[in-house]
């Protein structure tokens, strides 16, 4: 059924078609006419933001936690730039979102208009894909094409730039048809030979090791319940990235923590010394892999990813499988299954023999204090009395963050978000209230940083406006800590603008912001202070003060391979691990 | 078990490779592939396009680069994924043709005129040249052949008084009766 509409109608029917129900956004004069459609109607709602950083932090916030597209609308010029930050992290950690843009009308297009940009011109580099709008005949379908583009494949962020005529231009309207592109067409079933290939030399495996990543949320929920059948099935031990964290529980004895620079050694040692890594939705990114000639070095590596370019980038593989993960896992599980294989008992016996003997170093270890509050123990704490409830977490960028991925442990997908691939500081709370949005009854918590919360931290006047009772959970240490301990590690200690002067009174700025503030610095009192937060029915910021100087580890040192990690009982000076070469390394 | 990689990418010799791509010819198209190589460090020798099925608004795309097998697979993957390409074949693979089209100036000036003259127009025969243009003390040649033909012609008439080049990339497609 085609019907006649203006452009920005257009728009607005397109979202409802779409199943939109909530879109994040700023107005300004290029997006008018969308924003006066969206006043005349009630099924889409918006949501206004602050700042267009956040308000695509926000829709990834929501896209993460629901697994449905984010969509984003800022204006013109500015309003465009502000979002690249955010797109580029989508991009990167692979986080499907639509982002309309306006942009001044067609006829004034590169005559350096008020408020022009080259928004396609900008953001071709951090989207999965972009549109310029010339016609009005095409807007439907790139509308609808975009939407299959950012959720199919290996999702992603995309930009649709509208000029202001075409928003006010009317032509005919065409619903969401089955969709078959002409050129772009992922694949996301394994080929099942290899996939064949694969479980026979699982079946074989003495040392083998799940490596899953991002992917597996990505795929859904069904993926992360195929990976734990998997695994049960094959009583394989199991590590996740940062990105992957809650596809398998945490609560599982086959959970080795995460792996990574900052990953637990038992995690670590399993893939540097594993016969077998079974990488599924992960990329062997840098921040996994260590030093790269020195990466398990004595594995065969099979790699499950829906990018072909993600397959032999970094790391050259032995079987690549190109498909979605719960795809290929589902035929794993089948095939495993079906041809009665057993798992090698007596070399895995062997395996996590070795494997707990790595956990008995406790490497999550840390010095415990009466006096002052360790943030490894906040983060414990808030774990502990949040772990009943219907919880979320996300982060900022930093120490903080590593403690949080260390010490919050998670048995659910899509109840952590943070910016892993790009790390972006200012994250957190704008994707808390994406995440409160999606889930009015849940209980979201940034786990922030002094620093980092300072970069979004307008957004606290959105979450007071649409009464999303976001906790604010600051590890306020006086500094940039990641940035301090790097110091400490490669400049020998010589604290270059890390430090966090002049911060605001977090408790006051709270009740500026129509929050509650809460400050706690005793450990006797922290328990009581993280259930105040808890209770409170809206948003808070909790000012927690804790140790200053911590570091952050266990952490595998730049330029490091897996067996050469800093343990927390390292006794030596951490400004002599690293040599010059590592120094280069971010 | 052994993995079968030991030898880290920088110890992998670079190579030539020629792709054709073939790609939906929308606005912009052409600055995704060339911001892809650049945005990644890869090495462009020489890129050419242009529409070849105007119905379809099919462009063709040859591209010839130089890495690493591992870097070449992932140039490959990388243009492979993105939305507006269709295919990406690498033609160094398979059985192929390449040619290159240049415009070449020359011009004769000073006492050993005539005898520049005449041999430029010898090598023009001999390398199957075009004379396009003529004046009393210039020649512009066209030529067709493969790159390493167009290279070795430029540098013989480097002697005899090149002024000026201009040439287009390579274009190249699979022998045989089977399309891409
Ligand atoms: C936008 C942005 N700018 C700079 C950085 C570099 N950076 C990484 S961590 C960090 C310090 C974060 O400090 P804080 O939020 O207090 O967290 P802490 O490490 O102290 O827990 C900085 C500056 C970044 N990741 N993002
Ligand atoms: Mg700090």
């Amino acid at each position: 059924m085609s019907e006649t509409m203006t452009g920005a109608e257009m728009v607005v029917r397109a979202l409802q078609d779409q199943d939109v129900q909530h879109i994040f956004g700023y107005p300004g004069g290029a997006v008018l006419p969308i924003y006066d459609a969206l006043f005349q109607q009630n099924s889409v709602e918006h949501i206004l933001v602050r700042h267009e950083q956040g308000a695509v932090h926000s829709a990834e916030g929501y896209a993460r936690s629901s697994g449905k597209v984010g969509v984003v609308l800022v204006t013109s010029g500015p309003g465009a730039t502000n979002a690249v930050t955010g797109l580029t992290d989508a991009l990167l950690d692979s986080i499907p979102l639509v982002c309309f843009t306006g942009q001044v009308p067609t006829h004034l297009i590169g005559s350096d208009a008020f408020q022009e940009c080259d928004t396609v011109g900008i953001t071709r580099h951090c989207t999965k894909h972009n549109y310029l709008v010339k016609r009005i005949e095409d807007l439907p379908r790139i509308i609808h094409e975009a939407f299959y583009v950012a959720r199919s494949g290996r999702p992603g962020p995309v930009v649709i730039d509208i000029p202001k005529d075409i928003q006010f231009a009317s032509g005919t309207y065409l619903p969401p048809g089955d969709m078959i592109h002409k050129s772009y067409r992922p694949r996301t079933e394994g080929d099942s030979s290899r996939i064949e290939a694969a479980v026979a030399m699982m079946a074989k495996a003495k040392r083998p090791v799940f490596y899953t990543g991002g992917g597996i949320i990505n795929a859904g929920p069904e993926a992360s319940r195929l990976l734990r059948e998997f695994a049960k099935l094959t009583g394989f031990p199991v590590t996740s990235t940062l990105m992957g964290l809650g596809a398998f529980p945490a609560n599982s004895p086959q959970w080795l923590g995460m792996l990574g620079m900052h990953g637990t050694y038992e995690a670590n040692l399993a893939m540097h010394g594993c016969d077998l890594m079974i990488n599924l939705g992960a990329r062997f990114d840098d921040r996994i892999t260590g030093r790269l000639d020195a990466f398990s070095p004595d594995s065969r590596k099979i790699h499950v990813d829906i990018d072909p370019s993600s397959i032999n980038k970094n790391v050259k593989v032995d079987l690549g499988i190109v498909g979605d993960c719960a795809k290929v896992l589902a035929e794993m599980v089948r095939i495993w299954k079906e041809k009665k294989y057993q798992p090698e008992a007596e070399a895995l016996k062997g395996w996590w023999g070795e494997i707990n003997k790595w956990r008995g170093r406790n490497s999550l270890g840390y010095a415990r204090s009466k006096d002052i509050i360790k943030p490894q123990y906040a983060i414990e704490r808030l774990y502990e009395l949040t772990k009943d409830r219907n919880t979320y977490v996300t982060t900022e960028v930093g120490q903080h963050q590593m403690w949080a991925a260390q010490h919050f442990h998670f048995n659910e997908p899509n109840r952590w978000l943070t910016s892993g691939g790009l790390g972006t500081m200012g994250y957190g709370l704008p994707a808390a209230i994406g995440v409160q949005k999606a889930h009015r009854d849940a209980l979201v918590i940034d786990i922030a940083g002094e620093a980092s919360i300072l970069m979004n931290m307008q957004e606290m006047s959105t979450a007071a406006q649409y009464r999303l009772p976001v906790k604010v959970f600051i590890l306020n240490n006086e500094y940039m800590g990641m940035v301090r301990q790097w110091q400490e590690l490669l400049h020998g200690g010589r604290y270059s603008e890390s430090y966090s002067q002049a911060l605001p009174d977090f408790v006051k700025l709270a009740d500026a912001y129509h929050a509650h503030g809460i400050r706690c610095a005793d450990p006797a009192k922290l328990d009581d202070a993280i259930r105040e937060m808890i209770d409170y029915p809206g948003p808070v910021i909790f000012d927690c003060l804790v140790a200053k100087e911590e570091n952050c580890l266990p952490m595998i040192p730049s330029g490091k391979a897996h067996n050469e990690m800093i343990l927390p009982d390292f006794a030596g000076e951490i400004g002599d691990v690293i040599d010059a070469k590592g120094k280069q390394l971010v | 078990m052994k993995s079968h990689y030991s030898d880290p990418t920088t110890s992998q010799i670079v190579e030539r490779r020629v792709l054709c791509v073939l790609v939906d010819n929308e606005p912009g198209v052409l600055a995704r592939i060339a911001g892809l190589f650049s945005g990644r460090g890869y090495n462009i020798e020489s890129l050419t396009v242009s529409e070849t099925e105007h119905e379809k608004h099919l462009s063709r795309i040859t591209i010839v680069t130089s890495g690493t097998p591992n870097v070449l697979n992932q140039i490959e993957a990388q243009l492979d994924r993105m939305v507006p390409v269709h295919r990406v074949v690498n033609l160094a693979a398979k059985a192929s043709i390449e040619r290159e089209l240049a415009l070449v100036k020359v011009s004769q000036n000073g006492p050993d005129r005539s005898e520049h003259r005449m041999e430029a127009l010898r090598l023009a025969t001999a390398f199957g040249a075009k004379t396009v243009d003529a004046t009393l003390n210039s020649f512009i040649f066209e030529l067709a052949g493969p790159a390493d033909d167009v290279e070795r012609f430029i540098n013989l008439m480097t002697a005899i008084g090149l002024v000026e080049v201009s040439r287009t990339g390579a274009a190249a497609i699979g022998r045989g009766a089977e399309p891409m």
